[in-house]
């Protein structure tokens, strides 16, 4: 068991294609973390700072609307505002066909797979108004320039950031004790972030800590906060005086500060459990439902010896033998099927470019759903299953296979000829029965949808 | 929705769809005597963790009010029994209260506690265990192995997701009523072929074939059903009910109500109620008299309202009832009440009794299983004492 480049491609990027050869080595996968990101500069996606100013525009327009003076002038202004959101809802579309291109053509596929895995990780959605479309822009922000990094850093920025300090509530925890706390009735504690925090996005719910630690962490935490103008904000006055013992460490003094808040981060990140926790998600999203625990604990390992260096965490994972089992495992969650689709027809770009919302709605996002996986609709903040059986049922593969007969010849008008299809999107992985079938289908739509469908591209 | 799906359609078209009946496990004949028994129960998780206390308002306790200043205080509820109130956004469903249809208990939990995590809980509350164990399966799908004559379509786990609670060794039928699959005839035999190389593949497809109405063209692209799909889930359920199907699950999506509650609640609710109103118009007088409609929920969220108009994760919940089969207008349970000392942890409503226990009993009187059978394998463990009498 060793490297191969179609398993490189297959297992740990993003598909076989014609367009790209895959990685000739291990050096080069992690070398692609390191070198320009290539495929963000072609296919560009609004990063935050911009969107935030349509949650400025937002909140101009809803101070306008609130000191209104005629009811024929809020009208005006709440159209305005409905409009905007149109706007933005468009864009965020296109946003969504970028995230597809780059999928279909970079010659970094692990970087992709590490984006969409951290992101999953710490997941974050808006919930009203413009914060819905914010998904992408949060992602450039907050995840993509972090993956390399330490797991502390990265901790950081998912946290503290607006979309996850909007999702989970964050804004409206206010210390009891505070000068806000103290002045406004009916405020308080909001416990869900620092919830999250512990359970999701660190120790894991395994993981040594009770309600206590909750609480304490949820009152450490007080003060984070955000605005449309600035972004990310440390509001001094919501945060609870006094110290915080999380997991029997002490944090802070007398008046609250916003360094304690990044030390129990830190923390948290360097904690043990912690780096079973990563080095478990990791080896499942990876390799299969059930890893193999001697890999785990290598992670792990290498984990704590580098406090949570996470390109140390990669090399790691993708210098030991168990990560090179030639039997394919994992079945593909619905967004990696199709974008994996799109990249071994080679999908053009232009083909999505500059396709309208209505059709990328009708090729990809509503199919999305019927897949069971909406596209940045999590049902929740543990983001998606890694169960290879929630992505195996009928309903789902019933949509699947529905997408494999039909989208291809939509995609490529000029339908590539299936018997040549089968090998550029499975190489030797194309069993016998598989490419006899291909070659025996009536169309070539019905052989495109064949190989789409097999087993052998579903999983990886 | 017509009767689109019943068997001899479903023989019918899959002669069109070119495969070969004999060899479909799908399909076989089962007679009317073996069908087992004439209830319907259906099973909807709840997630997010509802909030009991402002769903069932314990308006009687003298300190509900003070625990929830701006909860207690919005649009009035619908006067239950003198001492609960109904939630104002399910005040559609106080004709079923009012016709005895409609019940709840209060108070109850899994055995699920300290941290409070929804994904933990909701594990648990499906596995029915003390703890967990995923190679048990679901409660749902362990009571069907105890089911004389169940086959596939007896149970139905309906939505884009797997319910956990119905996953097992009886055969289940997982299905959302907006997937639709159409291949043609020789299509279908090659996809056959190629999946049959893995065996969870080749499953998922029998199944597929099996529930897709197979009309519309093939090579067709995937699409959504119009409509609301909590109205399409019970519609489509309805349908299931009034054939061979005896037992539905599906879920509920958004009673996690951190913030702002009066607004993400009402909405969680109003969906629960069309949802119940759905399956009581489609089902008829006839079918409805026999079924029991059960809501649970990974746990219950904490008494006092938090800084953000909501509440968080608690302990002790509610289920409701409802059905022509449930003994309604009442509020079953032991209320432990709202006092400090009273409160698990001095934070949630204090469970009073297990919510497998109820489960067991509505088990018992639905599916007609036996209280030993419950106790060894439904939910090992668990000791049924004195029942209730939730359903008729």
């Amino acid at each position: 068991m060793g490297f191969s480049p179609e398993l490189a491609e297959i297992r740990f990027g993003c598909g076989l294609t014609p367009g790209v050869a895959p990685p000739d080595s291990v050096a080069q996968m992690l070398g692609g973390l390191f070198g320009p990101d290539v495929a963000a500069v072609r296919f560009p996606i609004e990063d935050f700072p911009h969107f935030r100013a349509r949650l400025m525009e937002q909140q101009r327009l809803a101070r306008a609307m609130r000191k209104a003076e005629t009811p024929a002038r809020k009208a005006a202004l709440r159209d305005e505002n409905r409009k905007r959101n149109k706007a933005t809802r468009r864009q965020s579309i296109a946003w969504f066909g970028q995230a597809l291109l780059r999928w279909t053509h970079t010659p970094q596929g692990f970087r992709e797979r590490l984006v969409r895995f951290w992101a999953d990780h710490f997941t974050a959605q808006g919930k009203r108004g413009v914060m819905i479309h914010g998904g992408l822009p949060y992602q450039e922000e907050a995840i993509r320039p972090h993956i390399t990094g330490r797991f502390e850093d990265l901790l950081f920025a998912a946290v503290t950031h607006p979309l996850m300090v909007h999702y989970l509530d964050q804004r409206h925890s206010v210390g009891p004790n505070s000068p806000i706390g103290q002045k406004k009735r009916n405020t308080g504690l909001n416990e869900n972030l620092a919830r999250e925090v512990i359970e999701l996005h660190t120790l894991g719910v395994g993981g040594p800590y009770d309600q206590a630690d909750v609480r304490q962490l949820a009152e450490l935490f007080t003060g984070i906060s955000y605005v449309p103008d600035k972004g990310f904000v440390y509001r001094a006055k919501a945060a609870e005086p006094g110290a915080e013992t999380v997991l029997g460490k002490r944090y802070g003094g007398e008046d609250a500060r916003f360094r304690d808040i990044r030390a129990v981060l830190r923390d948290l990140a360097r904690h043990p459990a912690t780096a079973d926790h990563v080095a478990r998600k990791l080896a499942v999203h990876f390799l299969s439902d059930a890893p193999p625990p001697d890999l785990i604990a290598h992670l792990a390992a290498r984990y704590r010896e580098t406090d949570g260096a996470l390109d140390e965490v990669y090399r790691a994972l993708l210098s030991h033998p168990l990560a090179w089992v030639p039997g394919l495992q994992n079945v593909k969650p619905g967004f990696d099927f199709v974008a994996s689709a799109c990249r071994a027809l080679g999908v053009p770009a232009d083909r999505l470019a500059g396709a309208k919302p209505a059709s990328i709605n009708r090729m990809f996002l509503g199919p999305l759903k019927l897949m069971g996986q909406p596209w940045l609709r999590s049902f929740g903040p543990d983001g998606w299953s890694e169960l290879d059986g929630d992505w195996l049922t009928p309903q789902g593969q019933a949509a699947r296979i529905g997408w494999a007969m039909a989208a291809p010849s939509t995609l490529t008008p000029d339908l590539i000829d299936p018997r040549q299809f089968v090998v550029e999107a499975l190489g030797s992985y194309a069993s016998t029965v598989l490419r006899r079938e291909v070659h025996g289908a009536e169309t070539r739509a019905d052989g495109v949808g064949l190989v789409l469908m097999s087993p052998a591209f579903q999983r990886r | 929705m017509s009767d689109r799906l019943t068997r001899r359609n479903l023989l019918g078209r899959s002669l069109a769809l070119g495969c070969s009946v004999a060899a479909s496990p799908l399909l076989t004949p089962v007679s009317l005597a073996q069908t087992p028994g004439q209830n319907r129960l259906v099973v909807i998780i709840l997630r997010g963790g509802m909030d009991a206390i402002d769903v069932i308002r314990p308006f009687g306790d003298p300190n509900y009010r003070l625990a929830r200043p701006t909860l207690a205080a919005d649009a009035p509820h619908a006067d239950l029994d003198g001492f609960f109130g109904l939630n104002p956004a399910l005040g559609d469903l106080m004709p079923l209260w009012e016709n005895g249809e409609l019940a709840a208990v209060h108070a109850v939990a899994t055995p699920y506690r300290n941290k409070r995590s929804h994904f933990d809980g909701q594990d648990l509350l499906e596995s029915g265990l003390v703890a967990l164990d995923p190679a048990q399966g679901g409660w749902l799908n362990r009571a069907l192995q105890l089911v004389p004559g169940a086959e596939m379509r007896t149970a139905f786990g309906l939505g884009q997701g797997v319910q956990r609670v119905l996953e097992g060794h009886a055969p289940v039928a997982h299905w959302a009523p907006d997937a639709d699959l159409s291949l043609s005839a020789q299509a279908l035999i090659r996809a056959r072929r190629v999946m049959s190389e893995d065996a969870a593949f080749a499953r998922a497809l029998s199944q597929a074939v099996a529930f897709s109405s197979g009309e519309g063209g093939s090579n067709r692209m995937p699409e959504q059903a119009k409509g609301r799909a909590h109205v399409n889930i019970a519609q489509y359920a309805a349908t299931q009910l009034q054939g061979d199907t005896r037992v539905v699950a599906f879920s509920l999506n958004g009673w996690d109500t951190h913030r702002d509650q009066r607004r993400g609640l009402s909405r969680a609710a109003e969906q629960l109620t069309e949802t119940i109103l759905t399956l009581r118009r489609q089902l008829g007088p006839n079918v409805w008299g026999k079924t029991t409609v059960v809501t649970l929920s990974e746990f219950g969220r904490t008494v006092a309202e938090n800084g953000s108009k909501g509440t968080d994760h608690g302990t002790g919940g509610a289920m409701l009832l409802a059905g022509g089969a449930v003994r309604g207008g009442r509020v079953f349970g032991q209320w432990p009440g709202l006092e400090e000392a009273a409160l698990y942890q001095r934070r949630d409503l204090m469970p009073t009794a297990d919510v497998r226990e109820m489960a067991a009993w509505v088990l018992r009187a639905s599916l007609g299983l036996d209280a030993g059978d419950l106790e060894r394998s439904v939910f090992p463990g668990l000791r049924l004492e004195r029942d209730p009498g939730l359903l008729l």
